[in-house]
């Protein structure tokens, strides 16, 4: 039921065009031509994803916080792919955690991740009390995106800036060792 | 000899470490109780625009907004009505928008002035142009909001932070850190929450810069 309401929100948005001028740098996006039923979101409050952030196995995690208003977050989203790709094997999970505004879910994101194939695990964190879960990820994160969090169960790296390929492989390695 | 060898290091030593300080300074921005600079940037009707221009003023909600940030458009309304029930109490809302408008072409002087003629804002919009004063700030994102009280010792922060708790919503909001803020200054109260954090747009600079 769920699945068929879902389908019918995206038959409704993908008729009208879109004339909003609000929103950021998502131009190149063409929503229109896209069928993004077969997209699902997995959609959690802070609660829901503290347990991603907090894994205690053997694999080493790449938590990149994004949206697709997030131009500078766009830009990075194919190195974290490459590296979600690259890595796989080496026991590495990529995990994108959309900041996405809800109404937005069918008209931007689910065409978002079509469009570009992505790969990677993707969450969608929809909690508006910033001031409490913000602190959690990281006490010295102030809120802006994009942030990356590489960690194992032994270690843990907060990065408040955005990364070229080479820059993300080299951090990753030290995990790697 | 010993002590002519290590001078060379340890004139690096001292280099080194008050660059390390100019850097922190630069990244970190004021916290509460630091004094904020005043500045002279453009409004969007061409008029260069002070805090010392506002003597009857008791103090400021300096918010760094744009155009294009989803975030920041979402607050457009809730910046015009912090402005409507301040100002005429002494605390008015000063816009600036920190990005640069070669990297983010929808936040060009023109653009912000086509936004607030639309959105009808009753508070100046300036450019910082040169991106010079969002530094010492310390604003990252937009929305950021530095709330300052006027003294004798000049503008002094008292908060720093979002609007309030619901981006979303502003009818479901649960605190107005904005509001709380301003009322307890003016009531010359302690600010109940003088810093909280929000997602928000990173401030769009030249790569390189």
């Amino acid at each position: 039921m769920k699945q068929l309401l879902a389908l019918f929100v995206v038959f409704l948005v993908s008729c009208k065009t879109d004339t909003k001028t609000e929103t950021a740098k998502t131009d190149s996006i063409k929503v229109d031509a896209l069928t993004v039923d077969d997209v699902k979101l997995e959609i959690l409050d802070f609660n829901g994803l503290e347990p991603y952030l907090t894994k205690n196995d053997d694999s080493i995690y790449v938590i990149n916080f994004w949206a697709t208003w997030c131009a500078p977050c766009i830009k990075e989203l194919p190195h974290f792919e490459q590296l979600n790709k690259n890595y796989k094997e080496n026991g590495v999970e990529v995990i994108l955690v959309s900041l996405d505004f809800p109404h937005q879910y069918e008209s931007k994101l689910k065409p978002f991740i079509k469009e570009y194939n992505l790969k990677s695990k993707i969450l969608v964190l929809d909690d508006v009390n910033m001031n409490t879960w913000i602190p959690k990820v990281n006490e010295n994160w102030d809120g802006a995106i994009p942030v990356t969090i590489i960690y194992n169960k032994d270690k843990r790296k907060f990065y408040d800036r955005p990364f070229t390929y080479n820059e993300l492989e080299t951090e990753l390695k030290q995990f790697l060792n | 000899m010993k002590l002519i060898k290590t001078m060379p290091v340890l004139v690096m030593v001292f280099i080194l470490s008050a660059f390390t300080v100019t850097i922190d300074t630069f990244n970190n921005g004021y916290e509460v109780g630091d004094i904020a600079t005043d500045f002279k940037l453009k409004n969007i009707d061409g008029e260069m625009v002070s805090l010392a221009n506002y003597k009857d003023a008791k103090g400021f909600i300096v918010i760094f907004t744009c155009n294009t940030c989803p975030y920041a458009v979402k607050y457009e309304d809730r910046i015009i009505a912090l402005n409507e029930k301040y100002a005429k109490k002494g605390y008015p809302v000063i816009a600036i928008m920190p990005n640069n408008p070669d990297v983010q072409p929808g936040d060009s002087i023109e653009a912000m002035k086509a936004r607030a003629t639309v959105k009808g804002f009753t508070f100046p919009y300036l450019m910082d142009k040169g991106q010079k004063i969002y530094p010492q700030y310390g604003a990252t994102k937009t929305p950021h909001v530095y709330v300052l009280e006027k003294t004798n010792r000049g503008n002094i922060v008292k908060y720093i932070g979002a609007i309030d708790d619901n981006y979303k919503d502003a009818s479901a909001v649960n605190t107005k850190y904005v509001e709380n803020a301003v009322d307890a200054l003016l009531e010359g109260k302690i600010v109940p929450e003088t810093k909280t954090r929000a997602i928000g747009c990173t401030i769009k600079v030249k790569k390189g810069s």
